[in-house]
């Protein structure tokens, strides 16, 4: 088969659908790589070359583990596409846009766009656009979840939101929401096992989204099936799981921290805000009194209005763009959390049969049964492929994370130079009528500079 | 002790341009090509804590003010003679004003720094021993004194004279000019409510005025400090980011560096707030000196309207006794008095009787027309000399705000670049994540 070099894919970054050349033009070009994008594979091949998971020889136990790891997953479709196969360019694009209101007898909900661009040859067409609510975008990590249980499926924006609390409908919720819900396709559209999912090309492309409750039910059945491990206990952690859990915990913590601080930080800023605001119109009412100070004081009520106005653009960017990624993270170490428990069990039912089944060969020397090395291998996929979506989430982690902050910075700039850039014309105003008096002029002037 | 041969006239110098000690600017409030004679330097140089006595015999601490002069003529010369100095507290510069307001009541008198901290956001001292209090009354002293100093008609003062050159005797000298009584009376006459039937309208308007003036600046000063206070809240809170930024990057490979040094910034933000609204508090003790300033305005207003009364009530009184004189001359009763009744009762009285009435009457409304005269000479000059000054005023008044409205707009210029160094700064950070 044919393999090339495992390829990590760089994070939620992709360009717009409008900006985005057909792929079947000529001129089309290969995403490449960010320096800082580690090289990862969800492909099990590779395991035991990038990420050296304890797989003794490489070519005889990759084979065995692809075969079982087909078989592991039995709503796969039999022909799936190879997941090993070459996809060096980036081939599949997908958009949340254009939320709209739809009124039933029954219900009010909000569906979105979802448009998708792609040259594979899963999909029959080489663009789709549905509409989806968010109902089917729950349905769809449900559906990553179980049919995809050693992968870090990305969050969703949160489910339920108190009526009365929260407007579902107002523009701000929806804009929120839609950004977090491209993000969460974009996500698993680059990543190189979870964009081959079947669930995802249906969610893409089906025009109605038969939901299928039969099969739910029977995805359900299969993941009892798979969890048989529930009464096994984890013995040891093996220390780099360790550390994962580790940095996962002290993580979300910080992460709640910092989410506190923003809140807080736009509670203070909004108090300061009204306070802001009856300041500027005590200026404008006291111009109301004075003739040679009018036209000054007129101007340091509309100075301080605009300075209102930066402040209150700030920190709608702030509620709208900072809190909600935040937040997206800290249901991202959720899910992670979530993965690594299933390692754990995953790793204490193999050592649970393998002990149970060496004392048995020691017994009556009853062969090591082909259950416990399905155990093995089980494992063994379930540790290549968190490690290989730890390392992906990092470096992801690093680029939202850096992209952030940044923009945190850029905001307040931008905030201050609105205002700086007020203040500094109401200086030209007031200096009006300040010809005559040359002496304060100049050394104002001086202290200005 | 102030050289021996110096002219009762005073003057300051224009060094109330420059830059003070601690760096604020100081009013000019000294115009150009005014008719002072240049004669001396003044500045209140220090405060100093003293303990003593009080007159309950109770033992109290109290701030002492340095008063600093020196000839002018010296400092144009280049010499540099040691000043003249003596030490003054609070409590005796409220008694100068005292004696200023009651001898000079067409003057709006410049006012003194406030008593107590007044206006105050939560995290500033209210304090009077809080040092930095101490020193905004020094500035506010020495900014008293100069305008006193620099006035046209209160610069050639003697008791102001005294109270900057002799430390010992002068509290004496300004009680012998008795100006407690007018104090009093003063005091009783302001307070007072009396109809006045045809004050001057310009007055009036300036009274009106004067309302506006004292209800803006408060209004102003009270937002401003809860405006602070906020600022304060907003920029406190942003240190929380360099702690946990800090805590962060302890758990991180790559990304550590850039994130502990985002939170010395985050820290260094936090901490420049204090110097920032430290330096506001200049802006707020410029709009305090004028919200009290309005109330001297209101002061000279209601004199107006005391002199305007005094005068209906003298000029009212002289009619009423001339009509009197008429009627006991003719004999016509046209107003209703009790000897009428008891005329009219009792049968008229002796021609003796009413000969002496009628000489009484007579010095009466001699007297009555003297004080016309008086009170019309009195509310003339009241409203000449008070109309000039409160011109004065008003252009003094227009100019120092216009620029107490340029100061704080170039240090809310100044926060703004500090912000946006701050920012980009931690903006570096996070890119080197």
């Amino acid at each position: 088969m044919s393999i090339s070099a495992p390829r990590g894919l760089a994070s939620s970054g992709q360009k717009p659908i409008t900006e985005i050349l057909h792929p079947l033009s000529a001129a089309e070009e290969p995403l490449s790589p960010g320096p800082d994008v580690t090289v990862s594979g969800g492909r099990d091949k590779e395991v035991g070359l990038t990420n050296g998971t304890p797989v003794e020889t490489p070519s005889p136990a990759s084979a065995s583990v692809l075969f079982n790891r087909l078989h592991l997953d039995d709503d796969l479709d039999p022909d799936t596409r190879d997941p090993y196969a070459d996809t060096e360019t980036h081939d599949l694009f997908v958009t949340v846009d254009d939320p709209k209101k739809h009124v039933s007898t029954m219900e009010t909900y909000i569906t979105y766009r979802v448009s998708t661009k792609t040259s594979r040859i899963e999909f029959d067409l080489p663009e789709y656009s549905v509409r989806r609510r968010y109902q089917d975008f729950d349905w769809l990590r449900t559906k990553l979840e179980d049919s995809q249980p050693t992968h870090l499926i990305p969050p969703l924006p949160e489910k339920f939101v108190m009526k009365g609390v929260v407007d579902r409908f107002s523009e701000e919720f929806v804009e929120t929401r839609m950004k977090a819900l491209d993000k969460f396709l974009k996500r698993i559209a680059d990543h190189p096992v979870l964009s081959f999912n079947p669930h995802l090309n249906a969610f893409l492309s089906a025009k109605d989204l038969n939901k299928r409750q039969g099969l739910a039910l029977l995805t359900k059945v299969g993941e009892s099936v798979k969890s048989v491990a529930g009464g096994y206990k984890l013995r040891v952690r093996p220390p780099e799981f360790c550390a994962l859990g580790e940095y996962l915990d002290t993580f979300n913590q910080k992460l709640g921290t910092i989410d506190r601080i923003a809140q807080r930080i736009l509670k203070e800023q909004s108090e300061y805000l009204t306070e802001l605001r009856e300041y500027g119109t005590v200026y404008a009412s006291w111009a109301g009194s004075e003739e040679e100070l009018q036209r000054p004081l007129e101007g340091m009520a509309g100075c301080v209005t605009t300075c209102c106005g930066a402040l209150e653009d700030m920190s709608e960017n702030m509620s709208q763009d900072f809190l909600p990624v935040l937040r997206e993270y800290i249901l991202y170490i959720e899910s992670m959390k979530n993965v690594l428990r299933k390692r754990d069990q995953s790793q204490a039912e193999y050592e649970g049969r393998l002990e149970a089944a060496v004392l048995r060969k020691q017994e009556d020397r009853t062969p090591i049964p082909a259950e416990v090395e399905k155990c093995q291998d089980k494992m063994e996929c379930f540790n290549a492929d968190l490690k290989a979506d730890w390392e992906r989430w990092q470096s992801n982690k690093r680029q939202d994370f850096k992209q952030l902050l940044t923009g945190m910075a850029d905001k307040n700039v931008t905030y201050y130079e609105k205002c700086q850039a007020a203040w500094e014309s109401l200086i030209t105003v007031l200096q009006d009528k300040q010809t005559e008096d040359k002496t304060s002029c100049k050394s104002l002037w001086e202290i200005q500079q | 002790m102030a050289d021996d041969g110096r002219e009762e006239s005073l003057g300051t110098d224009d060094d109330s341009d420059q830059t003070g000690a601690d760096g604020s600017l100081n009013n000019t409030m000294v115009e150009e090509g005014s008719t002072l004679m240049r004669r001396m330097e003044i500045c209140v140089a220090e405060a100093e804590k003293r303990s003593g006595k009080n007159a309950v015999s109770m033992q109290e601490t109290y701030t002492v003010y340095l008063i600093e002069t020196r000839p002018m003529d010296a400092v144009a010369e280049g010499r540099n003679p040691a000043p003249d100095c003596l030490w003054r507290r609070y409590s005796e510069f409220e008694l100068l004003r005292n004696y200023l307001i009651v001898t000079y009541p067409y003057i709006v008198v410049p006012p003194l720094p406030e008593k107590r901290a007044e206006f105050v956001w939560h995290k500033l001292s209210a304090d009077n021993m809080d040092p930095d209090f101490v020193e905004r009354r020094r500035v506010g002293l020495e900014n008293f004194l100069l305008r006193v100093a620099s006035h046209p008609v209160l610069s050639n003062d003697k008791i102001l004279y005294y109270f900057l050159t002799e430390e010992h005797g002068w509290k004496e000298a300004v009680y012998e000019t008795g100006f407690q009584a007018k104090a009093d009376s003063r005091l009783r006459a302001l307070s007072a409510t009396f109809r006045v039937r045809n004050p001057d309208k310009c007055f009036m308007e300036m009274k009106h005025y004067s309302d506006e003036l004292q209800s803006h600046t408060s209004q102003l000063l009270r937002a401003r400090a809860r405006v602070a206070d906020r600022l304060y809240g907003v920029y406190k809170v942003h240190g929380n980011y360099g702690r946990v930024f800090s805590e962060w990057s302890a758990i991180e490979k790559e990304m550590g560096d850039g994130l502990q040094s985002a939170g010395h910034h985050m820290d260094a933000y936090a901490a420049s707030i204090d110097d920032i609204l430290e330096e506001e508090e200049h802006y707020a003790d410029q709009l305090k000196e004028y919200l009290f300033y309005a109330e001297a305005l209101r002061a000279v207003c209601r004199k107006h309207e005391l002199t305007q009364f005094e005068l209906e009530m003298a000029s009212q009184d002289l009619i009423s006794k001339k009509q009197q004189r008429e009627e006991l001359a003719t004999g016509i009763v046209r107003t209703f008095s009790l000897k009428g009744m008891t005329n009219k009762l009792f049968g008229q009285e002796a021609p003796e009787q009413r000969e002496a009435r009628l000489k009484l009457l007579e010095d009466l409304i001699a007297e009555g027309e003297e004080t016309v005269k008086e009170k019309t000479i009195e509310r003339a000059e009241h409203v000449e000399k008070a109309w000039v000054d409160i011109q004065r005023f008003k252009e003094q008044k227009d100019k120092d705000l216009r620029e107490a409205l340029i100061n704080y707009a170039v240090m809310q210029i100044s926060m703004c670049k500090k912000g946006i160094q701050v920012w980009s700064n931690a903006k570096e950070c996070f890119l080197k994540m």
